[in-house]
């Protein structure tokens, strides 16, 4: 690499000007502080009153010593509905969901790239129309089963549509994954005598590891936000998401906006915390599934 | 090695969850939207024949109860031409910047993609607490001088003012870039390196770079997000519903917002089956019309 340097300095490669690097520069961090500014000022208008968030002090930290700052704002927060149970709610119908997708889309996946039969291809792209088609177009008679079945406000009513809107995705992903293992290790297999069966439990699977953590964003990206279904689906406080339960918190309208924002970064800081931590996990999860999709 | 009619039952068994799944949840539920589509049905009790009256329903005023479904379709197709002529360029541009290998390039990855992963309710309330007139939004022109003492606060959640719809896609917009921008940035760095080496050693500056070598291998990905981008806006009803706070609201309707309208305010399974027939042929339209788009390009 350092070799390779070297030559490219001899050859008297074109660099970009140094002010077009410096205007670069100033752009990226305008939009870097796009993105972080609102968040920002949420943060601090979860530790104001009205007063300075309205009035005295808009823009920057909340006034005086972290002791002066409004902290109630949490506890009032949390006393105007359980927003720690619809996360929690929230992670578990998600977790649920890229279970079953990953299974389903890893079965599938299996069937159409490493059995040769002749509609397989016929197979993936009927699949395929499952990214293209809108939830709404089944929330209808979803909803007429689902409450025909008294299984409306239960988590099976979010789990089941979840996981068939994510299928589609979930197999492109499988599949750019699959297509790259080796045949020959299946075919190993077989003549050691295993079957199908066998072959994809312990050959297979196995070797999709790194498959499972890009549908899992994926399927991840397409659940946790979703209104539509929770809403319509879910009328109590026990099993409501995160999204149609704060959607309700919010549907009166309140007036200290304290407790709002300290609402809002309660329901933000785990997702933060898990991205700072684990932001590279995701970045190249999410990367690898757009070049194998 | 095997017998074909086992191969056949395992082909079926590994099928079946996502048959279950895709035939349960995507395939009936749509047919039966298409036959509902042409009944009166209020959700129990009797159907009633219509034929294309829940349609008309939905284009013509002289029918009760009417919500202007057009608007709603060309708002929904407004959005999706400011994502795809400004989101995605925006997009396009971020990822090839921080695809050179610029100075903190991880950073600003991490900080462009972290609207993506946070809740769209809380995004919603968030730019909610902006647009207020008593907002960020409104203190920021006054700090700038734009609002001048005495002026009044602008209202951009008012209905009938022509903002509103405005309001509702900026988030949108705002939200998703990273979600673009990192599909496109997938698309730089599967670049060879050597490629862009070789370029360089041939004299090409970044911009020559990028315009001639990466832009023509990202077509794949582009196509992607431009599909993902018009279907998301056709299909687009969250952030409206948190911001403009209504599902009956003009200004701002789209597909959705009209289909739950019908179904939820109103029960009218039927004209709200229509609604979700519509969306269906739309989406598949767009796709078709971009993936032919794209294929004639070559």
């Amino acid at each position: 690499m350092a070799k390779n340097k070297n030559d490219l300095q001899q050859y008297q490669v074109r660099k970009t000007k140094g002010w077009v690097n410096v205007l670069i520069s100033i752009f990226l961090a305008i939009w870097a502080i796009i993105n972080l500014y609102p968040l920002y000022w949420m943060f601090t208008f979860a530790l104001k009153d009205n007063k300075q968030i309205l009035d005295t002090n808009k823009f920057g930290l909340p006034e005086g010593a972290p002791n002066k700052w409004f902290w109630s704002n949490f506890k009032e927060a949390m006393n105007t509905g359980p927003i720690g149970r619809f996360f929690l709610n929230s992670i578990i119908i998600t977790f649920a969901t890229i279970v079953i997708t990953t299974l389903a889309a890893m079965m599938a996946s299996y069937a159409i790239t490493r059995i040769r039969w002749r509609a397989s291809e016929m197979m993936n792209r009927i699949f395929m129309l499952g990214i293209t088609i809108p939830i709404q177009a089944s929330i209808i008679p979803v909803y007429l089963v689902v409450s025909k079945l008294k299984l409306i406000n239960t988590p099976i009513a979010l789990i089941v549509p979840y996981s068939a809107f994510s299928l589609a995705m979930a197999l492109l992903i499988c599949n750019g994954f699959m297509i790259q293992i080796p045949k020959e290790l299946d075919e190993a297999a077989y003549i050691d005598g295993c079957g199908r069966g066998k072959v994809f439990f312990s050959v297979i699977l196995p070797l999709m590891k790194p498959a499972v953590a890009t549908t899992a964003i994926y399927t991840f990206l397409q659940c946790w936000n979703e209104l539509m279904f929770a809403s319509t689906f879910l009328t109590g406080e026990d099993y409501m998401t995160l999204p149609a339960g704060m959607a309700q918190l919010f549907g009166s309208h309140t007036t200290e906006w304290g407790p709002i924002g300290a609402a809002l970064v309660i329901a933000t800081m785990p997702t933060i915390v898990f991205y700072i931590l684990f932001s590279r996990r995701i970045q190249d999860s999410f990367i690898a599934g757009a070049v194998k999709g | 090695m095997k017998s074909k009619k086992y191969d056949g039952v395992t082909i079926f068994l590994f099928l079946l969850p996502a048959l279950l799944l895709f035939v349960g949840i995507l395939v009936a539920p749509m047919a039966s939207s298409a036959i509902n589509s042409f009944y009166q049905y209020k959700g129990f009790g009797q159907k009633t024949w219509l034929g294309w009256d829940n349609y008309k329903r939905l284009f013509n005023k002289d029918f009760p109860a009417y919500i202007p479904f057009k608007d709603s379709v060309v708002h929904a197709l407004l959005l999706a031409g400011f994502s795809v002529f400004i989101q995605l360029p925006l997009a396009l541009g971020l990822a090839l910047l921080l695809g050179r290998g610029i100075k903190g390039e991880r950073f600003f990855l991490s900080v462009n993609f972290l609207p993506v992963l946070i809740s769209t309710v809380v995004i919603g309330q968030l730019w909610l607490k902006i647009f207020d007139p008593r907002g960020l939004l409104n203190s920021l022109l006054r700090l700038v001088g734009y609002l001048k003492e005495g002026d009044d606060n602008i209202q951009w959640l008012a209905e009938g003012q022509g903002k509103l719809l405005y309001s509702c896609f900026i988030p949108m917009l705002w939200q998703y870039v990273g979600y673009h921008m990192l599909l496109m940035y997938a698309g730089v760095k599967s670049v060879p390196t050597e490629l862009r080496e070789a370029a360089k050693i041939d004299g090409a500056t970044d911009w020559q770079v990028d315009r001639f070598v990466v832009i023509p291998s990202m077509k794949q990905i582009v196509k992607v997000s431009v599909i993902f981008a018009i279907t998301g806006s056709l299909k687009s009803y969250d952030l409206i519903r948190i911001i403009a706070m209504n599902l009956s609201t003009k200004d701002a309707s789209v597909p959705s917002t009209i289909l739950m309208d019908y179904m939820t305010l109103r029960g009218e399974y039927g004209v709200a089956s229509a609604v979700a027939v519509l969306l269906i042929l739309l989406c598949f339209f767009f796709a078709i019309l971009i993936s032919t788009i794209f294929k004639e390009r070559d």
